[in-house]
């Protein structure tokens, strides 16, 4: 039987304003499928953006949403999820919104370990705004503001969430589809801040100054760069330049901040 | 040639034509006409479900038999 997508989606909402090929409708629908394996229920769950491409996502999902201001979609729903600890958070962005523009309240919301899910959709590139860098855009690549070639080092968001402190960081890719709703799932189950990165494209202000011919070619690169972690355990480090880790990446069990508020109320209210 | 396994539904109003779906089809099933993708060779369909997984846009639903 088909997957039926329509009762997680506001009606007539569909068809969406993404480009055609655009990886952020085969996150979504992993998205909506690792919801729906949870059994998260509508009322009880907030799904949280800023602004962008990815952060249009929330608007298409008939659940509570908040789109917020430019990058700080994890600094409002830090806020939903310590004035009502018992919903489930779910931010969405890109990997300019998460990353540059909102990379402070990224960090900091990894270093608190809240118990939320950040899902960054990073297609290397602002797209929405005009296609200009953003701090995953590939060293050399070309973007509307880096006609000439990007020399800035790239972030590599998996990382920099584990060294920020996230509980659980995971990576997939827009074409390794059957995976995205399991990594969600995990991240959703997992208690503290779980960073679901996944490597997306994006033909319109990305691909078409990058030699890419089609969006096909973008999905062939995802498929040849990505390897998963048990995979790469077995592989030679020249083996693996130029490749991405898939899967788990991260997990341990630490403090989580509400629970620590919770704390502190608590000893505020003996003092 | 066996049976298909699926019945293949291309819902138009949706669909892109960014043929991700018709590139990727382990057995060819799918191609694409014009913008939008078309059911070229039902037959061969495997229920394998890479199309409708892929598919951004919501455009394909794959029918179990």
């Amino acid at each position: 039987m088909a997957y039926d997508y329509a009762k997680h989606i506001r009606p007539g909402k569909l068809p969406h304003i993404w480009c055609p090929g655009c990886g952020h409708g085969i996150a979504m629908k992993g998205m909506i499928r690792a919801i729906d394996a949870c059994g998260l229920e509508k009322n009880n769950t907030a799904i949280v953006s800023g602004i962008g491409c990815a952060s249009r996502l929330p608007g298409y999902m008939d659940y509570c949403t908040l789109h917020t201001a430019h990058g700080r979609a994890a600094a409002f729903a830090t806020g939903v999820k310590m004035a009502r600890p018992e919903m489930n958070v779910i931010v969405v962005g890109g990997d300019g919104d998460g990353t540059a523009i909102g990379g402070n309240h990224f960090i900091h919301a990894c270093r608190r370990n809240i118990d939320m899910t950040y899902i960054i959709l990073n297609n290397s590139i602002y797209g929405m705004t005009g296609g200009q860098f953003s701090p995953c855009t590939p060293t050399g690549a070309k973007a509307s503001t880096t006609v000439y070639g990007n020399p800035d080092p790239t972030f590599d968001i998996s990382k920099l969430a584990i060294g920020a402190g996230a509980s659980f960081v995971a990576r997939g890719t827009a074409f390794h589809a059957a995976q995205i709703d399991k990594l969600i799932a995990e991240g959703i189950k997992h208690k503290g801040l779980a960073v679901i990165e996944i490597l997306d494209d994006c033909p319109t202000t990305y691909g078409r100054r990058n030699k890419f011919r089609s969006v096909v070619d973008m999905m062939k690169r995802l498929k040849e760069i990505a390897v998963p972690v048990a995979a790469a355990a077995k592989m030679t480090a020249e083996q693996l330049e130029g490749k991405v880790l898939t899967g788990i990446l991260h997990q341990e069990n630490k403090p989580e901040y509400c629970e620590q508020y919770a704390q502190v109320i608590a000893r505020a209210k003996c003092a | 040639m066996s049976s298909p396994k699926a019945k293949i539904e291309v819902i138009e109003r949706y669909c892109k034509g960014c043929a991700i779906c018709a590139e990727f089809c382990p057995t060819n099933v799918l191609e694409m006409d014009a913008f939008v993708v078309k059911v070229a060779r039902p037959e061969a369909c495997t229920a394998c479900m890479q199309c409708e997984l892929r598919c951004p846009d919501f455009a394909i639903e794959v029918h179990k038999l």
